[in-house]
C-alpha cells in the first residue's frame, strides 16, 4: 500500500549490494549460495515478520530472542527428556507462546503501558524461564530432525531450497497477504496512524492489540521450532539479541519505527540485506564477522535519515497548503 | 422555545445535564433541543462548556445528572463508538481520522466490503468514490488521506459520519483551519444534509459564520444554559452579551477609582508591530503604573497580541521599543532579557511544573535569567520563596510543597511570583481568574492593581468584561484579530466594549480604510 519509495530503495540496496560482492567473489551469484541465505536467516525471516506487525501497529517487541530461546529448551527437553512425540511439542510450545504473547498485549493494553517496557519484562522472563528448563545445550536426536534437515528441494545450479526457507517463504507471503488484504492488516495501520483516531472509528484497540503481540509471539515461537531445526539443539543461550536484528531488518525495510507505515516485503529484503552482508564476509575470510554488525549498524542510520527526510518532504506541500489557508 | 411546539419530538433533546470533574462544575443543568434538518449554533467562549456538553452527549465523558433523548428515546452511549451507533457522529477540529491510511480505508475502515476474508479493495473503492462524489469531491481515493488538505478531510471525515446513518451530526469548530473558498463547500454539504433531515451542531467562534449558516444558537456561559434563540432575530449585541456579559442590569459595573492620571512614563512601545495571518499589525503603549486590557472574544487575536508582545512569537514588521530604545523580539529568551514577564492562559500546560516545589517554581525564570553559570545558592532561593510566599500570601505558606497540590488560585499565585521574582518592568497576564474561585479572584486582582500602583506595566487579558473594566486604565478591543478601539478614562464600560466586539462588518470596513 504505502512505503513504497523506501520499499524500492531497500530493494535496490540489495540487488546493488548483490552485484558488487558478485563481482568481488563470482561464485556468490548461484542458488547454492542463495539457498545457504535462506537457511541460515530462516529463523530471522520468520521473526521479523511478526515484528513488522508490532511496528507498524506502533509498537515494539522485545521479547522475541527470549521466546525463541525458551522454544528450543522446550522442544529439545520435551523430545529427548519428557518424551513427548515432536508434533505435540510444537503444538504445545506453540499453544504457550501465543499464550505468552497474548498475555503480554493483554497487559500493553489494559494498563496502558509502553509496549518497550512490558516486552523487555517478557524479554528477562522468557529467558529466564529457559534457563530454569536447562543450563546446558541439549541435543536433538529424535529422527523427524534427521528427516527434516535433510529434506530439500533441488534448484538449478545445485542449490538447495530446504525445509526450514520453505516455512520461511510460507510465513513471509502469508505475512504480507495478511497484511495487505484484509480487516486485520487495514486495522495494524490504522492503530500505528493513531490509536486514539482508530478507536474512535470503531477499531477495537485492545482486541487488536492482543492479536498483534499474538502473532508475534506464535511466529517466534515457529522462528524458535526452526532454530531447533537448524542447530538440532535447544540451548538457553541460542539467539540473544535477535530481537534487535529483526528490528533493524524491519526498519531497513523501510517500515517507520514509529508506526502507520511499512511493509512485509521489505523486512524481507532487509532480512536478506543482512545475509548477504554476513555471506560476504565469511566469502572474505580474513574479515571478522563483527563486521556484520557494524554495516547493519551503518545501514541502519542510513534507512533512518532517509526516512525523516521522506517524511519530512511530505510533510513540507500539506504545511504550505495550509499557510496558505489561514 | 417561543415557537410553537412541534407535534413530532425534537430529533435530539438534553435535559438537565449536570457535569462536575472534582470540584469543578462543568456543566449545571443544561437543556438543548436540536430538531431534524436544523442547523443549530453551540456558543460560548473558553471554558463555557461546549466541550464538555458535546462530550457527555457522545458517551466520551458520563453524565452526573440528566437525560438524553434522541428521537423521543432515552440514549445513554457509553463511548463515542456507541454514539455512533445510536446515531450520532462528531468531526472535531483535529480530524479524527488516519492520514496513513488511504481514503476509501479510512471511509470504510472496519467494515470494508469483504469477500473469503479479504476486502474488496476494488468494491470499496468504488463505493469511496460514489460517495464522495454525492458531497461534490471527486479525488484519488487510493491516495494517503495525509496527502490531501484539511478541507478534504473534513469532508471525508463529515462523509464516513453521515454514511454511518448518522441523523445527528456535531461538527466542533469544523471551519477553523479553512479557507474562506473551503468554508463555502462545506457550508454547503451542511445545508445540503440538513435538507435531507440531519440534524447538525455547528460549534464555532466565527460569528460571522454563525449567522451566515445556522437557524438557530444556544448559547453556554460557565458551564450554565444562557438561552437559545432564533438566529434571524438575534442582534449580534445580544448575542454577544449573552456570551460574554452578565445581565443586562449588571453590566452597570462601573469601574474602581484608578487614583489620578499621572503623566505616566511608557515602558514598552510597540509601532505597527504584527504578523501576517497572526494579528493585524497594532500599536500599542504600555506605561509604568498602568493597567492595559485587552478584551474580545475567544479567537479575536487576544492571546496572540500578548505572545507578539512577550517574543513567544516573531514579529513580522513593525517595531518594539523597551524604555524608549528599540529591540528586537525574537524569542522569549528575549522578553526575559528586557524585562517582561508572561503568565499563560493554560496554567497546567504552558505554566507550572506540577512535580516541582513552590520554591522551584517560584525561582525557575529567575534562574534562566542568570542563565546556567549563576546558579541561585539554596539559600537565596529559599529566602526568595519565603518573601513571596508571604507577599502573595500562598496558602499552605509551606515553599516545599509540589505546585500541582495547590488550588487553582494558588497556582496562579506561584505564576505570578516566578515573574516577579525576576523584577520584570512589564507583566503579562493572559487569563489570571480562569478557574479561580470566587474569594481567589478579588484577590487576584488586587494583586493586579497593587503591583501597578508599584511602577510595574501590566497587560492583562479577560473573558471576564466586568474584571478588565475594575482593574483596566485603558481597554484595547480586538475583533477579527485586529485592534479595532481604544477606550481609556471614563469610556471604560462593559456597554462600550460590547460594542466595539459587536460593530457590524460594515463599519469594520470603514475602519480599515480609514
Amino acid at each position: 500500500m504505502k512505503g513504497l519509495p523506501p520499499v524500492l530503495i531497500t530493494a535496490i540496496v540489495l540487488v546493488a549490494g548483490f552485484a558488487l560482492c558478485a563481482v568481488q567473489f563470482p561464485n556468490i551469484a548461484s542458488t547454492r549460495v542463495v539457498g545457504n541465505l535462506l537457511t541460515d536467516n530462516a529463523f530471522l525471516g520468520i521473526v521479523a515478520t511478526g515484528m513488522t506487525f508490532v511496528i507498524i501497529s506502533g509498537g515494539i517487541d522485545l521479547s522475541v530472542g527470549s521466546v525463541i530461546g525458551f522454544t528450543t529448551v522446550f522442544v529439545a527437553l520435551a523430545i529427548e527428556r519428557w518424551g513427548m512425540p515432536p508434533l505435540v511439542a510444537f503444538v504445545a510450545i506453540l499453544a504457550l507462546s501465543a499464550a505468552f504473547g497474548a498475555a503480554m498485549g493483554a497487559v500493553i493494553h489494559v494498563f496502558d503501558l509502553p509496549p518497550f517496557i512490558v516486552t523487555l519484562a517478557g524479554m528477562f522472563l522468557a529467558r529466564g524461564a529457559s534457563f530454569l528448563l536447562s543450563t546446558e545445550s541439549v541435543p536433538i536426536t529424535a529422527p523427524v530432525y534427521a528427516t527434516v534437515s535433510d529434506f530439500a528441494l533441488r534448484m538449478p545450479g545445485g542449490g538447495r531450497l530446504t525445509a526450514i526457507a520453505i516455512i520461511m517463504l510460507v510465513i513471509v507471503i502469508g505475512g504480507a497477504l495478511l497484511l495487505q488484504l484484509t480487516r486485520f492488516g487495514a486495522n495494524v495501520y490504522a492503530l500505528g496512524g493513531s490509536r486514539a483516531a482508530a478507536s474512535l472509528m470503531g477499531v477495537a484497540v485492545g482486541k487488536m492489540t492482543i492479536k498483534i503481540y499474538m502473532l508475534s509471539s506464535l511466529l517466534a515461537g515457529i522462528a524458535g521450532i526452526v532454530f531447533s531445526f537448524y542447530t538440532s539443539a535447544g540451548y538457553s543461550l541460542s539467539a540473544v539479541g535477535v530481537e534487535l536484528d529483526s528490528i533493524a531488518a524491519v526498519v531497513i525495510g523501510g517500515t517507520l519505527l514509529t508506526g502507520g507505515q511499512g511493509s512485509v516485503i521489505g523486512t524481507f529484503l532487509g532480512v536478506l540485506i543482512q545475509g548477504l552482508i554476513q555471506t560476504y564476509i565469511n566469502f572474505d575470510g580474513t574479515l571478522s564477522s563483527w563486521w556484520t554488525k557494524i554495516a547493519t549498524g551503518i545501514l541502519l542510520f542510513a534507512f533512518i535519515a532517509l526516512q525523516q527526510g521522506l517524511v519530512a518532504l511530505a510533510r513540507r506541500p500539506v504545511t504550505k497548503s495550509l499557510g496558505a489557508a489561514t | 422555545m417561543e415557537n410553537s411546539p412541534d407535534p413530532a419530538p425534537p430529533l435530539l433533546e438534553v435535559r438537565g445535564i449536570s457535569k462536575s470533574f472534582g470540584a469543578v462544575r462543568a456543566l449545571q443543568e443544561v437543556d438543548f433541543t436540536l430538531r431534524a434538518g436544523e442547523i443549530h449554533a453551540l456558543l460560548g467562549e473558553n471554558g463555557a462548556g461546549k466541550s464538555t456538553l458535546i462530550k457527555v452527549i457522545t458517551g466520551v465523558f458520563p453524565r452526573d445528572a440528566g437525560i438524553v433523548r434522541l428521537g423521543g428515546d432515552d440514549i445513554a452511549p457509553r463511548s463515542a463508538k456507541a454514539a455512533v451507533a445510536a446515531g450520532i457522529a462528531t468531526v472535531y477540529q483535529e480530524v479524527n481520522l488516519l492520514p496513513n491510511l488511504s481514503v476509501a480505508q479510512n471511509l470504510f475502515l472496519d467494515r470494508q466490503p469483504m469477500r473469503f476474508g479479504i476486502v474488496r479493495e476494488g468494491e470499496m473503492r468504488r463505493r469511496a468514490k460514489a460517495l464522495l462524489a454525492d458531497f461534490g469531491l471527486n479525488i484519488d481515493v487510493a491516495a494517503p488521506l495525509g496527502s490531501y488538505s484539511v478541507a478534504i478531510q473534513h469532508v471525508t471525515a463529515i462523509a464516513r459520519a453521515v454514511d454511518l446513518s448518522a441523523r445527528v451530526l456535531i461538527l466542533d469548530e469544523p471551519t477553523a483551519s479553512l479557507d474562506r473558498h473551503e468554508v463555502e463547500i462545506l457550508f454547503g454539504i451542511m445545508r445540503q444534509l440538513a435538507t435531507r433531515g440531519i440534524g447538525i451542531v455547528f460549534v464555532s467562534h466565527f460569528l460571522d459564520q454563525v449567522y451566515e449558516i445556522s437557524d438557530r444558537i444556544t448559547v453556554l456561559r460557565n458551564g450554565r444554559l444562557v438561552g437559545e434563540r432564533e438566529t434571524a432575530s438575534l442582534p449580534r449585541l445580544e448575542l454577544i452579551r449573552m456570551m460574554l456579559g452578565r445581565e443586562l442590569a449588571e453590566t452597570t459595573s462601573t469601574r474602581a477609582s484608578t487614583g489620578e492620571h499621572r503623566a505616566r512614563e511608557v515602558c514598552a512601545s510597540f509601532e505597527n508591530y504584527g504578523k501576517a495571518g497572526y494579528v493585524t499589525p497594532f500599536n500599542l503603549e504600555l506605561r509604568h503604573g498602568e493597567v492595559v486590557g485587552l478584551a474580545g472574544l475567544l479567537g479575536s487575536g487576544r492571546t496572540e497580541t500578548a505572545r507578539l508582545v512577550f517574543g513567544a512569537e516573531r514579529a513580522d514588521g513593525g517595531q518594539a521599543r523597551v524604555e524608549g530604545a528599540p529591540v528586537r523580539l525574537q524569542s522569549p529568551r528575549d522578553g526575559v532579557r528586557h524585562g517582561f514577564g508572561y503568565c499563560p492562559e493554560e496554567r497546567k500546560t504552558d505554566g507550572i511544573v506540577a512535580e516541582l516545589t513552590v520554591r522551584e517554581n517560584i525561582v525557575l525564570a529567575l534562574q534562566a535569567k542568570r542563565g546556567l553559570h549563576r546558579p541561585l545558592s539554596r539559600r537565596e532561593q529559599d529566602e526568595i520563596a519565603r518573601r513571596y510566599v508571604k507577599m502573595l500570601d500562598i496558602r499552605p505558606a509551606d515553599p516545599e510543597r509540589p505546585v500541582g497540590l495547590l488550588s487553582g488560585g494558588n497556582q496562579q499565585k506561584v505564576l505570578l511570583a516566578r515573574w516577579l521574582a525576576t523584577s520584570p518592568r512589564l507583566l503579562v497576564l493572559d487569563e489570571p481568574t480562569r478557574g479561580i474561585d470566587v474569594g481567589a479572584h478579588a484577590e487576584i486582582i488586587r494583586l493586579i492593581r497593587e503591583l501597578c500602583d508599584d511602577g510595574l506595566a501590566l497587560l492583562v487579558i479577560s473573558s471576564e468584561l466586568d474584571e478588565i473594566v475594575t482593574y483596566s486604565d485603558r481597554v484595547v478591543v480586538l475583533r477579527d484579530r485586529a485592534h479595532v478601539e481604544d477606550l481609556a478614562g471614563e469610556a471604560i464600560d462593559v456597554g462600550n466594549i460590547l460594542a466595539a466586539i459587536a460593530a457590524d462588518a460594515a463599519t469594520v470596513a470603514l475602519e480599515a480604510h480609514t
